[in-house]
């Protein structure tokens, strides 16, 4: 990380960790729970979300000394609706497979309170590059988390990793089905989501005492 | 700051936005449209040859193989034999029926709507491509259903706008959509169509007589959808089909 000053370092590392969108700031936790019952899916929401954050996160920059303070919250609105909508209609033209798959996560994306909370906490009151960093650490912190949820949902919910069949055959009883394993049916299900959310935040705070709020 | 919390600077700059944006989103659609179309024509006819068995699944389990793009629209032309139009009780010849929207088709009062139906031939096999309309959980869902002179399920396609990834999406998995190849819309004669059931206790889909394919877990409504489009489009169709033998 030469190419980066220790301060733009941070930037990229601490929501990765110990300044985590999903796990300490506890944003954009609807998608998490929708979208996690598979590991690919998880994917493709992250990097979805990493471009519209990386791409949001300049144009509010280098309009933060433009926008009406009064209506700022609007115009974050439309820059994130423009965004994705263009990148839905460029992805239906030339890729259109790719965009078939991140049908349900367009609106998705537009929701995401992460997006609109680094617009407003960061992006109006930075530069461009550190704007940038910004964005696209976030969307990374919030990338690790779903990819960790995904993970645990399909191989425990579908026996499935990315579709393939890591534990054996359910219906065939192969694998580790043939010793009596079953699927839990109920990792698919959104609430068991928040239960790993949960399980993740307790292993960080564990791990960090620092992360532990005073009552 | 002050220069721009001013109403009047607020306003137009709301305006200009507003105007640039709206631009910016006509333009790109309007230069996208063509090729937009084309994809999703593609992909209607993939998914038609995909119902009748035109397909590069090959012998393989698992994903879903298209004809590619690049070679869907002779293909096309090369298996499918007739296409028509179902209206108010009567089928007739039409070339319009590869057009017919059917999410536009299925707010009309049932009498009055299009519903096409695509012959192809395969192997020298008549197939009948039923392309169907309906809800899911959270949105639409389609598909299409081939059926040979019998009335017995050859191939099926399912797709949807925005069913629950691993669960309600599933619908468009071949281990879904492979139960319902062999089995038969009729029960002793009379019309059944085909039931997404829960606790059938056949999950291996070896009993192809009892009109019921295996349901999805936790995708109880997406089910209920499949089996609920599947009775209001095909039983339209029966006596027809009967009829061209």
């Amino acid at each position: 990380m030469g190419l980066l000053s220790k301060k733009d370092q941070k930037l990229i590392l601490d929501p990765l960790a110990d300044d985590n969108p999903i796990t300490i700031q506890v944003l954009g936790i609807c998608s998490a729970l929708a979208i996690t019952a598979q590991l690919k899916a998880s994917i493709v929401m992250s990097i979805a979300v990493l471009f519209v954050m990386g791409v949001g996160n300049v144009v509010i920059s280098a309009m933060r000394n433009i926008i009406p303070s009064k209506i700022r919250i609007i115009v974050q609105l439309v820059v994130v609706a423009t965004l994705v909508i263009v990148v839905d209609q460029v992805l239906k033209a030339y890729a259109y497979s790719l965009s078939k798959e991140l049908s349900v996560f367009v609106g998705l994306i537009i929701t995401n309170c992460i997006i609109m909370g680094r617009f407003e906490a960061f992006a109006l009151g930075n530069g461009l590059w550190r704007s940038f960093l910004d964005g696209i650490g976030n969307a990374l912190g919030y990338g690790v988390i779903l990819v960790i949820i995904g993970f645990f949902r399909e191989l425990l919910g579908s026996g499935t990793l990315l579709g393939f069949k890591v534990l054996g055959d359910p219906i065939e009883k192969t694998g580790l089905y043939s010793i009596g394993y079953e699927n839990n049916g109920f990792m698919l299900l959104s609430p068991m989501a928040l239960i790993v959310v949960g399980l993740i935040i307790w292993v960080q705070r564990s791990r960090n005492k620092a992360l532990i709020e005073e009552n | 700051m002050a220069k721009t919390d001013g109403n009047v600077y607020t306003i137009v700059f709301a305006t200009v936005m507003v105007i640039v944006v709206g631009g910016i989103l006509a333009g790109l659609a309007q230069g996208l449209k063509p090729a937009i179309k084309e994809n999703e024509r593609f992909e209607k006819q993939q998914n038609i040859l995909y119902a009748m068995g035109v397909n590069e699944n090959g012998n393989s389990t698992g994903a879903v193989n298209f004809i590619p793009t690049d070679r869907v629209e002779e293909e096309y032309k090369k298996y499918i034999k007739g296409t028509y139009i179902l209206q108010g009780g009567k089928l007739t010849e039409s070339a319009e029926a590869f057009k017919v929207d059917m999410k536009k088709q299925s707010k009309l009062p049932k009498s009055e709507r299009k519903m096409p139906l695509f012959v192809g031939e395969r192997d020298g096999q008549e197939f009948y491509v039923i392309p169907m309309y309906g809800k899911g959980l959270w949105d639409a869902i389609w598909g299409y259903v081939s059926l040979d002179k019998n009335l017995v399920v050859q191939g099926a396609y399912f797709d949807h706008k925005a069913e629950t990834p691993g669960l309600g999406a599933n619908i468009k998995e071949r281990y879904f959509m492979d139960d319902f190849i062999g089995e038969n819309i009729l029960n002793n004669g009379s019309f059944a169509g085909i039931t997404v059931a829960k606790g059938n206790n056949d999950p291996k889909n070896l009993t192809k007589d009892d009109n019921e394919v295996d349901a999805l877990a936790g995708a109880t409504i997406t089910g209920d959808g499949v089996s609920a489009m599947m009775k209001s489009t095909l039983k339209a169709y029966v006596p027809h089909i009967k009829n061209m033998k």
